[in-house]
């Protein structure tokens, strides 16, 4: 099994538990703008740097490529990102697919948390997250793609 | 990974035996990325949740193998070691950074010229200067760890001619170069000070 070493360290570690469960009837596929939303940590340039447990959220136009690595945590794997931006954040192949018509179209937006967060993550579920979900609502989006680091 | 995906009930999760940092499986595949996205996708196909499936190909790391590559030889004996490599290895950063156009160095720098800087003020922590006393920008050990390490990591993949399995560029870093035993002998003095962040200065997994 991959990264023995951290999976041991960090897999007895509490995660939230939900009363509700949050499934939702899906879209068709075919006619769903989707986003990404990964918690690699990425941003700009002149974006400012994350923070330990930090809820806030980075956004990108869907050409954004000039993106960096910006989690807080050295225990995974960065040479996978440097060589491939995919790899995390799959835009190109979300375009790809589209091409093809098997998704509606992808979103000109799309976002990034920062992954190393506290036990409940009570700033993102309660506000950053709800906030993002609102600003890619209104892009359009039906279908967000989870890439979790 | 798996069992906290399961205990938070997320709605729709493709479960993947991959390496962490790399959720859609192999760098540079397209192919098999298409493959992870569609089966994403066909989670979509449930009408009760929540679903959780598991990806049917396994990746395994490879933290056990450093990346096969040289490190350049010394070619300044009047300069310290580590600057000395980092030197060494610049040319193959600098190539890396014009195939892809992108690199990961930027947390405490604004670019590789920065990198020499932050190997001074490590070898400065690892000689017994306090911290917050070593010159590193914003005294942030841990990012300046972090941008030295993208630095090497770069450079290995272009000195490879490949692109590195999981951790093995890391691997490679760590046991095979000046700065990564520098990084090492850091996180052992900051903890030896008792300086709580100290043990991330390097993966846990070196």
């Amino acid at each position: 099994m991959s990264d023995a070493t951290i999976r041991q360290a960090v897999g007895g570690m509490p995660c939230p538990e939900y009363e509700n469960l949050a499934f939702q009837p899906s879209p068709t596929l075919s006619d769903a703008t989707v986003a990404v939303v990964t918690t690699a940590g990425l941003r700009h340039d002149d974006d400012p740097g994350w923070k330990p447990e930090d809820p806030s959220f980075r956004v990108f136009e869907v050409d954004d490529r000039a993106l960096k690595l910006g989690h807080l945590s050295p225990n995974f794997d960065r040479s996978g990102f440097a060589a491939d931006i995919n790899v995390v954040y799959p835009v190109d192949r979300l375009s790809e697919l589209a091409d093809q018509g098997i998704i509606g179209s992808v979103a000109p937006r799309h976002i990034s948390f920062m992954g190393a967060q506290n036990d409940t993550m009570e700033a993102i579920r309660m506000d950053s997250g709800p906030a993002m979900a609102k600003a890619l609502k209104e892009d359009g989006v039906d279908l967000v793609l989870l890439t979790p680091v | 990974m798996r069992p906290h995906a399961e205990n938070s009930k997320i709605p729709r999760a493709l479960h993947c035996e991959f390496p962490l940092g790399r959720p859609l499986g192999k760098p540079g595949d397209a192919a098999f990325q298409i493959r992870v996205l569609q089966e994403a996708f066909a989670l979509l196909d449930a009408t009760e949740g929540p679903v959780l499936r598991d990806f049917p190909e396994t990746i395994e790391d490879s933290a056990a193998q450093p990346l096969s590559c040289q490190v350049p030889p010394r070619v300044n004996s009047g300069q310290h070691a580590v600057l000395d490599e980092a030197a060494g290895v610049k040319p193959a950063y600098e190539r890396a950074l014009a195939e892809s156009g992108r690199t990961n160095v930027g947390r405490v720098v604004s670019d590789a010229s920065g990198i020499p800087g932050l190997l001074e003020g490590m070898v400065r922590i690892k000689d017994g200067t306090p911290w917050k006393e070593a010159g590193l920008p914003n005294n942030d050990v841990l990012e300046a760890s972090k941008d030295i390490m993208s630095y090497y990591e770069e450079a290995a993949a272009a000195l490879a001619g490949h692109i590195p399995a999981a951790r093995a560029a890391e691997t490679w870093f760590f046991a095979e170069t000046e700065a990564g035993q520098l990084l090492k002998d850091v996180r052992q003095q900051l903890q030896d000070d008792g300086v709580p962040f100290g043990f991330y200065v390097a993966p846990m997994t070196q």
